[in-house]
This record gives C-alpha cells, sequence and structure tokens, in this order.
C-alpha cells in the first residue's frame, strides 16, 4: 500500500497538473497558427519565412516536450532527456550529413540539377 | 540451456514483485527514440528528393494548407484529450478516462480519415507514389505516420476495454502510460511533417 503511494506521489511530479497541459495545449495551438498563417498569408519574403518556420517547429517542439511529454532535469525525467538528447544528436548527424553529402553529390556530379 | 532458463524465470518473477512500471516506461521511451531514428531517416530521404518531381506537380500545386491545418488541429487537440485522460488515471477516475480516451480516439480517428482522403485523391488525380520520387518519399513519410496514428488507435480501443474489465490496476496503469508517450510522439512528428513537408513545400 504504502509502495502504491509512493508510485502516485512520483508520478504527480513527472505527469502535469490540467493547467500545464492546457498552457502547453494553448501554446502549441499559437504556434501553429503562426506557423500556417506565415505561409498562408503570403506576405512574408522567402528570406525571412524560411527561418521564422524553423525557429516556430524548434518553440513548439520544446513547448510540446516539456508540457506534453514532461522532459525536463528533475531526477525521474533525468535518464528519458540523457535519452532523447542522445537521439538528437544521432539524428543531427544522420539528417545533416545525409544533406551535406547528397547535395555535394548532386553539385559536383550532375551539374544540370 | 536450462541453466538460462531457470535464471530467467527466477529473474521474472523476481522483478514483477518489485518492478513499479517505471523501467517499462523507460524501456519503452527507448524504442519511442528509434523510432525517431526511423522517421528522421525518412526525413533525410524527403528533404534529398524533394526536387526531384520528374516533371510532375510540385508540392506548392499539390497542397491545400487549409486541409492540413485542419489535421493538425484535429490531432492537436486529441494529444490534448488524451492528457486529460492521463490526468484522471492519475485521480483513480475510470468513468472519465475511458470517456477521454473514446474522445481522444474520435479525433485520432478524424485524422486518419482526412490523410486517407487526401491520399485517395492525390492518386486518383495520377499523382500516386509511382509518378515521382518526390511523391514516393512524400507517400512513404506521411503513409508511416499515418500507419503509427493507426496503431495508436487499435491501442486506445484495446486499452478502453481492458479498463472496462480490470479498471486501473497498475499493470493497465503502466500501459496507458506507454500508450500516452506515444501517442504524444506522434503529434511531436507530426508538427515536423506539416513544418518540412506541408509548409516548406507550398513556399
Amino acid at each position: 500500500m504504502s509502495h502504491d503511494a509512493a508510485v502516485h506521489h512520483d508520478q504527480d511530479h513527472a505527469h502535469g497538473s490540467m493547467k500545464s497541459y492546457f498552457f502547453g495545449f494553448a501554446l502549441s495551438i499559437l504556434l501553429t497558427l503562426g506557423s500556417f498563417g506565415l505561409v498562408m498569408s503570403g506576405t512574408v519574403p522567402h528570406n525571412l519565412a524560411v527561418p521564422g518556420l524553423i525557429a516556430l517547429c524548434v518553440a513548439q517542439l520544446l513547448v510540446q516536450l516539456v508540457f506534453f511529454l514532461h522532459m525536463g532535469a528533475a531526477k525521474e525525467q533525468r535518464d528519458n532527456t540523457l535519452t532523447f538528447v542522445f537521439t538528437v544528436v544521432i539524428l543531427a548527424i544522420i539528417v545533416g550529413g545525409s544533406l551535406w553529402v547528397l547535395h555535394n553529390m548532386n553539385a559536383n556530379m550532375m551539374p544540370g540539377m | 540451456m536450462t541453466l538460462a532458463v531457470s535464471t530467467h524465470s527466477h529473474g521474472v518473477a523476481h522483478h514483477e514483485h518489485h518492478d513499479d512500471g517505471s523501467k517499462t516506461v523507460f524501456g519503452f521511451w527507448i524504442y519511442l527514440m528509434s523510432d525517431c531514428l526511423i522517421f528522421s531517416v525518412l526525413f533525410a530521404t524527403f528533404a534529398v528528393l524533394s526536387g526531384a518531381t520528374a516533371g510532375g506537380p510540385s508540392g506548392k500545386e499539390l497542397f491545400d494548407l487549409s486541409f492540413v491545418l485542419v489535421e493538425t488541429m484535429l490531432l492537436l487537440i486529441s494529444s490534448f484529450t488524451f492528457g486529460v485522460a492521463m490526468l484522471n488515471m492519475q485521480a483513480g477516475n475510470k468513468g472519465r478516462v475511458i470517456a477521454w480516451l473514446l474522445i481522444t480516439a474520435l479525433f485520432g480517428a478524424g485524422f486518419i480519415a482526412m490523410e486517407v482522403y487526401e491520399f485517395h485523391h492525390l492518386i486518383s488525380e495520377g499523382y500516386g507514389p509511382g509518378r515521382s520520387a518526390y511523391l514516393s518519399a512524400f507517400f512513404t513519410l506521411i503513409g508511416t505516420h499515418g500507419l503509427h496514428v493507426t496503431f495508436g488507435l487499435i491501442w486506445i480501443v484495446v486499452m478502453i476495454d481492458m479498463i472496462r474489465r480490470h479498471g486501473l490496476d497498475g499493470i493497465n496503469k503502466r500501459r496507458l502510460s506507454c500508450l500516452s508517450l506515444f501517442w504524444h510522439f506522434l503529434d511531436i512528428v507530426w508538427i515536423c511533417v506539416f513544418t518540412f513537408i506541408y509548409l516548406f513545400g507550398a513556399l
């Protein structure tokens, strides 16, 4: 019984409250509307729209990771957060590396493209 | 062999007694991280092939952004309603957990229905995955995400039945925690999808 109580206590910390879910949800909606508005309005020049979209995307990823997936530096979240950071490093190497290598291939070997 | 088997069964019995489910949830998290790698490779493939339209249409001609916005909102709302289900799980309110899971499943099903409609529409216009490398990469990436959501929907329906039969015991709570991670994770992947495939494609 006391074991159950301890688990429940842990989860209260790691799983947020109605307030934090609602806050995260509202932020997500705003950021989504911002992203779509930026493209659909058609008034933002291309060289501003690209960094704008990436910034909105990263902001929304962080909002969802913190408010919905409850990632953070607290003790019971640390393993998840560390694994995630490791994944992001691998991911950056795979995606960044692939694009870099293939861009060079295209530029050097297929001058028409 | 005999030794290995007996050690194994001993280990299971030992752990079932003491495990609070946090190891299972962490293991599931590691699975999600490997899933992340699958998606990242598909994103890289898409990025490399994004110009390879072989004379076919590009994203700018194909995508209806207001349609995608509605799809996005459905998935976003379902992510929030799953969060509400989890809060009710912690409060031990069985009936409300089932109700909020049902609402989540409805929004998820709406998302899948829209995606199936979009695929059907594209294919019937002659823009199926065989049209160009760009469309192959598009269908693979969106289809993989859609399959994940479909399996998430099946899992939600199974969990609703499990909770109805057995209530909110430790095992069901552990499974719901995993499913919650899965569902929020799919929402996160979709954020990258609508940003990099639809919005960048329409720029």
